[in-house]
């Protein structure tokens, strides 16, 4: 269990990395993209979610 | 035109990941021997040649409509990680990556490392290099396996990555030094930029979406994705002068 425990980990870190809310904002994205069958939200949504995940990143003091 | 951009992604990303690798090589073959590193170089090599090899037929059986938004999702999560990472040190918030001090750190921590002999190996040497080189690797044959398929060209992605090993080796083999001068921060942020792009770009064709223009909307969206990228590096600095006039 631990090794399969590892092997997963190993990938999310790979893919997903330390800010799995800028990978759930891509999925939500996707889904409206979906939805809709339309272009303009996935670079609208990559926008919002690349700068909220700065946001995230910084320093607030 | 995709497919200049391909190869290009291909060979950049590779470059940076090679130059990662033969920093900790170097170390390896300098403190432990260079038996050891380079057996434990052709074990990671041979060791990604066969995910290589598995995977890349794997997925040209996936319908590409399916593909394109599997893969392009996860090119788009995996872009985004390098984007943050390369705005981030472009204005200061995160250090640059520096070759040099890692060698150095390296070098120290393979000097001070116990000797272990296993099948004739300095076994600290081997590993040290064999994960080094299969880390970095794998996020190449990731990229390679990505582009490739939804391309619809493994091959022509492989050759960039391959142009990348072999200059890199190179160029390694002569300057017997980290490649210390390679504009890693920049080419790290160029790889940021093209897979954010592809990963957009196919996302949404295969989530249903038709871009307008066709395959030349992919250079819309790199402008796009570049234009929004340089905002966020001149608002972050402008808020760390601030920080730190305060």
């Amino acid at each position: 269990m631990n090794a399969v425990a590892s092997f997963g980990r190993f990938w999310w870190n790979f893919i997903v990395g330390d800010d799995w809310l800028a990978a759930a904002g891509v999925a939500v994205a996707l889904g409206v993209t979906a939805a809709l069958e339309t272009w303009w939200v996935l670079p609208l949504a990559v926008a919002i979610v690349l700068a909220g995940s700065l946001y995230r990143a910084i320093p607030h003091s | 035109m995709s497919a200049v951009l391909l190869v290009l992604s291909s060979f950049l990303a590779s470059a940076v990941e090679m130059v990662e690798a033969l920093t900790i090589v170097l170390a390896a073959g300098l403190t432990r021997g260079w038996r050891s590193a380079l057996t434990g170089v052709a074990a990671a090599t041979l060791t990604l040649a066969v995910i290589v090899a598995v995977l890349g037929p794997a997925l040209t059986l996936i319908p590409l409509n399916a593909l394109r938004l599997v893969v392009g999702a996860l090119l788009l999560v995996f872009g985004l990680q390098w984007l943050r990472k390369a705005i981030l040190r472009a204005s200061g918030f995160k250090a640059l990556h520096d070759e040099d001090a890692i060698f150095a750190q390296e070098l120290r921590d393979a000097e001070t490392a116990p000797r272990d002999e296993r099948a004739g190996l300095d076994w600290y040497g081997f590993t040290l290099s064999f994960k080094g080189v299969l880390l970095e690797g794998l996020e190449v044959a990731f990229i390679v396996l990505t582009f490739g398929s939804t391309q619809g060209s493994i091959p022509l992605a492989a050759a960039g990555a391959v142009a990348a090993v072999v200059l890199v080796a190179l160029v390694g083999v002569l300057a017997r030094a980290p490649l210390a001068r390679v504009p890693e921060n920049t080419m790290k942020f160029a790889v940021g930029i093209m897979l954010t792009t592809f990963g957009i770009f196919w996302s949404a064709e295969g989530a249903g979406a038709d871009w307008p223009g066709g395959d030349a909307a992919i250079l819309g969206v790199l402008a796009f994705v570049i234009l929004w990228s340089a905002t966020l590096v001149a608002l972050l600095r402008a808020r760390r002068a601030r920080v730190a006039i305060a």
